[in-house]
């Protein structure tokens, strides 16, 4: 406030005559004036067509193909004896073919996609102990509430990983077979791993400590899998014994939850070490052969195979260049409206200012 | 009804009937209450109360769609502020509560008198009191040091008033005299109980078996302070918190903004939006779960306690309850407290609000209210203090048709000193004309006459302390002005006894009989004095009203009447008030025959004052003119240029005053609110309801458009000062005027006229006027005052405002605003007022757009996570948004923002305009932003979903994953928040670019912080996010998309804003940076010709007669200014005499004089 203790003289009470407190701090006042706005639309407008192109031509280059394999080929009967719960156990394997009409150059990635499966749900997304899954001791055996019902058993036994999330981990395994006009068949040769974030794979998904001593399986002594999974969580791997546990790729990737029913997971990168594969997946029939263990009839969902090659821009993505384009052309619409408007009216406007 | 009983010096039998003590406590907790009494007190506060709600909903596990920490960690910075304030404020309330009850008092105990503190004094006790000491409880005045047991108090801190009064002791108790006797005083008294009621107080005295009756005559309450009396005894009766000044001091009004009601309804409004957001949410989860979650069971089976979708939907509908209730933050509250007490230390740090004179700097003394300054329409001042400094300086006169004391407009001319010839001449007198002192030095006769009737003709008292030290106490400062006038020019008034007059003219001192005195009144607007010199000759000296002057002047004065009939036009011109100033010689004979005529009409015992009159009548008679005087009633400095400037802005001023109609008419002038090109001026001046609406229906008539529409601005400055009407209204009618039937066309027909003047009216009628026009014209009022009599208008209006720096601090206690200089006024509204105004909507229109932007994201993703209340963002990011990321930016804005300089706002009155029709911030506004806010929402989820839900990282990675998403959302929602503000912002200063570049890094950091392996490590299951900043804000997709969703949500804006400045531009907006051409409208207000002046005192008759019958000369020179300065301050008194005595009289008159004005009008 004004009153200062100290000074007693007639203007003792006088406030301080600063900029601040006199409200004259140098200041910039910008305005709107035509000079500023409509240049700022016209240009706009540019930018954004100018990167909508760009990016429609990036697109237009970057093949995508979607193989829905829910209920195709010999997959009906797979189909049909996942409704029921009680035949889950039974094995059910069953081929779909599709046919790659230009060859993939470059990287080839390839996803599996389910569709009306809802990752996004709060209770199934609060549903997993993070805590577990870093490998900490205590949280391996004492699973949070959160993942209720799925975090003991019916026998009391602790789950590792716990939670609606971990448990409904999708299961089918998918193998590609190329066949060529020559009649053979060759498997397509997959990376399954490396597929993950490497902050999931090496920070926030650890295994309960091990040693050359005591095994990955001794480390999960006392607690039981998952309702929903064929096997144990260090076995999920039979071949790579280092992709087992809570580190394992396909669960990390699961454990990444998706933000809206429909999505794409990915399942393995092609291998271009040898083969007909060093430039990419060539054009061409294919099979591919599933085994059919996640069961989609339930929630009425959908499952595909994609496969799909990226740019630095990501994978095939029309939305965006098109929605730069769009946008272009209702800046440029919105430039011209605000351009007549200006020389027709505004004119008149300016006058009353005087 | 007396339930009192109060014995002397009997404490056992006073503590029967556990009376207070004399401690006080304005404090409210003590440390061990504290925390309870101040939390609970907090949770009456709807919001906290809402708060600690939701915070009780996420503490149930089903519904909490969010952690508890969202909601607690704003809830305890909020509580923990007001907390911190309430405790700082109760630290000094109990500070001052010791400092008061450790004040030392002599009470009488066993027959000695010992020091006790205060709050040890009980009821019943005697306890004496000395010069100057502050009475420390309602005490009966028992015997006193002075004569017939009077002593005198001075009541400033109890209403204000800093006249001193008088209090008088029962006679049988007065005789007391000494302690040994009081000690033995066993009286006992019953009274009323404890009330607030400051003039009245009725008790009876039982002593020695004899009753005697109290008043409030006897009394002497706690807060006076007594003054001039060597000591006095009283006995206790109230003490502590039933003392009159306590119970006085109840908890004032808490006044709140229109801002602050509309803010509430809008709130409201968004509680009911809320609860139509949760239902249809709520409903889609029913649908959801019943259509596609039963069939996810087995993935997800539903919580225990539910068992069917209508539970769940019904757990649902509370869980999007919390996640949408930031649309209406807590820390909106606590921004908008904030932002107001940034704009009120503006206001105190205004150096141009500071008046070095006296050393005060404007105060706002509420710190809740400053928005409304921008929105003013009406202010109601008060005259005396305010519009005036209540200073008469006697500034021009004309004497046998010369005129002095015309202005030298050139330099700085030097005010004359007549220190050097005259030893009794007063310091403080300024006199700028040279020629008048030469005239009398030379001794022209005329000049010498001119200022020896003002030396002889009044009724002033006068006291002498020491040799040449003269005081005069006048009755009315016009008095005061012209005798220390002729004191100056070397006739001095020295002393006066009944019979006679002594004065030192020139040096040489005079003794004047005094032979009667022809006491002034509103009738005859004159008064006279018949003298008999030392040289034994007799003479009549007059001074009064020109008008009724000039007809009792003898034929030969004809020429000389018609100069100085010129210079009191010029002085009229000028504001000035205006006498006639004459004298007759009369020969012994003559008089003799008219005392023997006069004492024949005083003795009579009908009609006596009609006999006295006549008889008056006849001997001021062909008398010679001298002159005439000019008196400024001195305004404060700068009151035309303010009035002239806040009307420019539309504001209708209305002076109430408890002046007379003329006093406050010519004030009207002087000030500029009436001019000379005004249509009509109205007066109302009925006695009863009928004639009080005859008057208002013809004048309604005569107003061609009543209160024509705010929203047709005058087409020109010109037009909007000239052609139109003033209404002046006095007190009596005011009277029926504000009764239920009549009130609305007084009002209509008030509001009409560009400026209203009511005169006599009493504080309470202040009051109602304001809350009248309160009431039906939903405008906001500002009260303006100095004095004890304003506090009542100021406590109602919308706004008060005190004058400071003054003796009386009642008004500013009462106000919300104080300075020292009523010119301060147009700073406060046009500068202030309309910053605090437009910076106040500026921020809520942005706060509530931001808020929704951030929280609809949320609605539109229900749609797709099954309406099961999943939330769009990271649970900081929720708790961080409206406390971190974006409060600063918007903050700045609102306590720094400028749309035009300062000085353009003074320049351009109409700026002021918009807070009037409260075109910034209202209903439509607010449906704008929502609706900015709701498709900025829409984009913000939208664009995101379309870009993501397919797009892969550059790695083969799909970018559909929630993290992401909520962290590409939450980036692209502040981002286009911090466009927004920046477009909003339209003077950016330092600390808004900190803000704004500080708030964006801020949350970078602050979100590179929380997806850190470090805080994951520590607390796995809270820090989840880990590695998402990284690996979403890598991706050029990510920023393409943030970049497509802000261009998408400015562009429009932009586009909008555009249109609306080229189409419609206000004014603010074209006067941003031209500077303008002003000074014009000044001008045109200058000198108008038409005289009305007239003898214009604040007098009230009979006062002569005090004098000459020497009544008063007994009565110590205090005494008699308390019954000098009755007239100013004692409001009720006044009210009722006037009302009782001359009213009945004076009303004729007063007509009949503005009936002439009128005519003057019409020519």
């Amino acid at each position: 406030m004004g009153k200062k203790q100290a000074g007693t003289g007639p203007l003792s009470r006088r406030p301080d005559n600063s900029a601040f407190k006199q409200q004259r701090l140098p200041a910039w006042s910008p305005s709107l004036t035509p000079q500023t706005v409509l240049p700022t639309f016209y240009i706009l407008s540019l930018v954004c067509l100018l990167l909508g192109i760009w990016l429609l031509i990036t697109v237009e280059y970057t093949y995508e193909l979607k193989v829905d394999y829910t209920d195709a080929g010999t997959c009906e009967q797979c189909f049909n004896l996942r409704k029921h719960a009680i035949d889950s156990s039974t094995p059910c394997k069953c081929t779909v073919s599709f046919h790659v009409p230009k060859t993939f150059p470059g990287d080839v990635f390839f996803y599996y996609g389910l569709r009306n499966f809802h990752q996004n749900l709060r209770r199934y997304m609060d549903s997993r102990d993070d805590a577990q899954m870093v490998g900490r001791k205590n949280n391996l055996k004492a699973p949070s509430s959160y993942c209720a019902p799925f975090d003991y058993d019916a026998n009391g036994k602790p789950i590792a990983p716990c939670g609606a999330v971990a448990n409904s981990m999708f299961n089918d395994s998918l193998t590609v077979m190329y066949n060529p006009t020559d009649g053979s068949k060759i498997q397509v040769p997959l990376y399954r791993k490396g597929i993950a974030w490497y902050t999931d794979k090496n920070v926030k998904f650890r295994n309960p400590p091990t040693n050359n001593t005591f095994s990955l399986q001794q480390a999960f002594e006392g607690t039981t899998r998952p309702l929903y999974w064929q096997r144990p969580v260090y076995e999920l791997d039979d071949i790579d014994s280092n992709n087992n546990g809570f580190i394992n790729d396909d669960l990390i990737v699961w454990m990444r939850e998706a933000a809206f029913p429909n999505f794409k997971k990915l399942y393995g990168v092609l291998n271009r070490a040898q083969g007909p594969f060093t430039e990419g997946l060539p054009a061409g029939n294919y099979t591919l052969s599933i085994n059919y263990n996640f069961p989609v009839e339930p929630f009425r969902g959908r499952k595909e195979l994609v496969i799909s090659m990226v740019t630095w821009f990501g994978g095939q993505n029309y939305f965006l260049p098109i929605a730069y384009l769009v946008t272009s052309g209702l800046i440029l619409v919105t430039a011209v409206v605000l351009t007549t408007v200006f020389v027709k009216v505004g004119k008149k406007g300016k006058n009353m200012e005087e | 009804t007396f339930c009192k009983r109060v014995r002397a010096n009997d404490r056992d039998y006073n503590e029967k009937f556990q009376y207070a003590s004399n401690c006080i406590m304005t404090s409210k907790y003590n440390i061990i209450t504290f925390l309870p009494v101040n939390l609970f007190e907090q949770f009456q506060e709807v919001a906290n109360t809402y708060f600690l709600f939701l915070l009780i909903l996420q503490l149930i596990p089903q519904i909490s769609s969010l952690s508890w920490f969202t909601t607690i960690v704003p809830l305890v910075l909020v509580l923990s502020i007001t907390a911190v304030k309430d405790a700082t404020d109760d630290y000094f309330r109990h500070k001052s509560d010791n400092q008061v009850n450790n004040r030392q008092s002599q009470v009488l105990i066993g027959g000695i008198l010992q020091k006790e503190k205060w709050m040890n004094v009980r009821v019943g006790d005697i306890i004496k009191l000395e010069n100057n000491q502050f009475v420390a409880a309602d005490l009966l005045l028992l015997s006193s040091s002075e004569p017939h047991g009077l002593c005198y108090i001075e009541t400033a801190e109890l209403d204000g008033e800093t006249n001193m009064k008088v209090r008088q002791s029962l006679s049988v108790t007065s005789e007391l005299g000494d302690p040994n006797n009081l000690a033995q005083f066993d009286g006992e008294v019953v009274c009323e109980p404890p009330n607030n009621k400051l003039d009245r107080f009725c008790g009876t005295l039982y002593w020695k078996d004899c009753k005697y009756p109290l008043s409030n005559q006897n009394m002497l309450l706690r807060g006076c302070v007594l003054r001039n009396t060597e000591s006095c005894y009283g006995l206790v009766i109230f003490a502590g918190p039933d003392t009159k000044l306590m119970q006085n001091s109840g908890r004032t009004k808490f006044k709140r903004t229109s801002i602050d009601r509309l803010m509430n309804t809008l709130v409201l409004w968004i509680f009911g939006f809320l609860v139509c957001m949760g239902v249809i949410l709520a409903i889609g989860n029913a649908v959801w779960e019943k259509e596609v979650g039963a069939l996810f069971q087995s993935f997800l089976p539903w919580d225990p306690p539910v068992d069917n979708f209508l539970f769940s939907a019904f757990l649902s509908f509370w869980s999007y309850v919390i996640i949408l209730n930031t649309v209406v933050p807590i820390s909106l509250y606590v921004s908008v407290e904030v932002i107001r007490l940034g704009h009120s230390y503006f206001i105190n740090w205004d150096r141009r609000m500071f008046c070095s004179r006296s050393n005060t700097a404007a105060e706002a003394r509420t710190t809740t209210l400053n928005e409304e300054l921008g929105q003013v329409e009406y202010i109601f001042s008060d005259k005396t203090g305010t519009l005036t400094q209540n200073i008469m300086t006697f500034n021009k006169c004309s004497i046998n048709g010369h005129t002095y004391g015309e202005e030298q407009h050139m330099a700085r001319v030097q005010a004359l000193d007549f220190s050097a010839w005259n030893p009794l001449a007063a310091r403080d007198f300024c006199f700028y004309d040279q020629s008048l002192l030469d005239a009398v030095m030379e001794g022209e006769p005329a000049v010498h006459e001119f200022f020896r009737v003002l030396s002889l003709c009044h009724t002033v008292m006068s006291e002498e302390k020491s040799e040449g030290e003269l005081l005069y106490k006048a009755q009315s400062p016009d008095e005061g002005a012209l005798v220390t006038a002729a004191r100056n020019f070397g006739f001095v008034f020295r002393s006066r006894t009944p019979g006679t007059v002594t004065t030192q003219e020139l040096g040489k001192a005079v003794t004047y009989t005094l032979l009667a005195i022809l006491d002034f009144n509103n009738i005859r607007k004159r008064m006279s004095v018949i003298v008999r010199n030392p040289e034994g000759r007799i003479r009549l000296y007059c001074k009064g009203a020109d008008t009724v002057l000039f007809e009792r002047l003898h034929s030969c004065n004809h020429e000389l009447m018609n100069v100085t009939s010129d210079h009191l036009n010029e002085y009229a011109g000028d504001g000035l008030r205006t006498l006639a100033v004459a004298y007759r010689d009369l020969s012994e004979e003559q008089w003799e025959e008219w005392s023997e005529h006069f004492r024949g009409a005083d003795k009579a015992t009908d009609c006596r004052d009609d006999r006295l009159a006549a008889a008056y009548e006849e001997i001021e008679q062909d008398m010679m003119l001298l002159g005439a005087t000019a008196i400024e009633d001195k305004l404060q400095e700068g009151v035309p240029e303010t009035i002239a400037i806040l009307s420019l802005a539309n504001i209708k001023i209305w002076v109430l005053t408890g002046d007379k109609q003329e006093t406050a008419v010519n004030i009207g002038y002087s000030c500029k609110m009436l001019t000379d090109d005004m249509t009509e001026i109205f007066i109302v001046n009925g006695h009863t309801v009928q004639s009080v609406r005859e008057e208002l229906r013809y004048n309604g008539d005569v107003c061609p458009s009543k209160c024509p529409p705010p929203q047709a601005p005058p087409p020109s400055l010109l037009e909007s000062i000239s052609g139109e009407f003033a209404l002046i209204i006095s007190g009596h009618s005011l009277a029926h005027a504000l009764e239920a039937d009549m009130e609305r066309e007084f009002l209509e027909t008030a509001c009409a006229c560009r400026a209203v003047i009511c005169c006599r009216v009493t504080p309470l009628q202040k009051a109602l006027v304001v809350e009248l026009v309160k009431r039906h014209k939903k405008a906001v009022t500002l009260a303006i005052g100095d004095g004890a009599n304003d506090v009542s208008m100021i406590k109602t209006a919308h706004i008060g405002v005190g004058i400071s720096g003054q003796e009386g601090i009642q008004a500013v206690l009462a106000s919300d605003y104080s300075f020292s200089q009523f010119r301060f006024l147009q700073r406060l509204l046009l500068v202030h007022g309309r910053w605090s105004y437009l910076r106040m909507c500026r921020f809520l229109c942005y706060f509530f757009y931001k808020n929704f932007a951030f929280t609809m994201v949320h609605f539109w993703f229900g749609f797709f996570c099954g309406f099961s209340a999943q939330t769009v963002y990271d649970q900081y990011f929720i708790t961080l948004y409206n406390i971190v990321y974006t409060s600063l930016p918007v903050l700045a804005m609102g306590i720094f923002d400028q749309d035009v300089p300062e000085q353009r706002s003074l320049e351009y009155p109409k700026l002021y305009e918009p807070g009037q029709l409260n075109l910034l911030f209202n209903k439509r506004e607010f449906f704008i932003c929502i609706a900015q806010g709701i498709y900025t929402s829409v984009v913000l989820f939208f664009i995101p979903y379309g870009v993501l839900s397919h797009a892969t990282q550059s790695n083969g990675v799909p970018l559909a994953d929630y993290q992401t998403f909520a962290v590409t959302t939450a980036t692209a929602l502040v981002i286009v928040v911090s466009v927004q503000i920046a477009l909003d912002t339209g003077y950016w200063t330092a600390i808004n670019h900190f803000f704004i570049w500080g708030s964006l890094g801020t949350y970078f950091t602050i979100l590179f912080a929380m997806h850190s392996s470090i805080l994951f490590n520590i607390f796995p299951k809270q820090f989840h996010f880990l590695g998402d900043a990284h690996n979403t804000l890598g991706q050029p997709v990510v920023w393409l998309t943030i970049a497509l969703a802000t261009v998408i949500c400015i562009a429009p804006v932009l586009a909008f804003r555009f249109l609306k400045l080229d189409l419609k531009p206000q004014l603010s907006d074209t006067k941003k940076r031209k500077p303008g051409a002003s000074g014009s409208t000044l001008g045109r207000l200058g000198r108008g010709g038409s005289r009305r002046s007239g003898y214009a005192f604040a007098h009230q008759e009979g006062f002569g007669e005090l004098i000459t019958s020497g009544k008063n000369m007994r009565l110590s020179s205090l005494a008699l200014a308390t019954f000098a300065s009755r007239h100013s301050s004692s409001w009720i008194d006044t009210l009722q005499k006037v009302i009782l005595n001359s009213f009945n009289i004076s009303q004729y008159t007063v007509f009949t004089f503005f009936y002439e004005l009128n005519e003057s009008f019409f020519i």
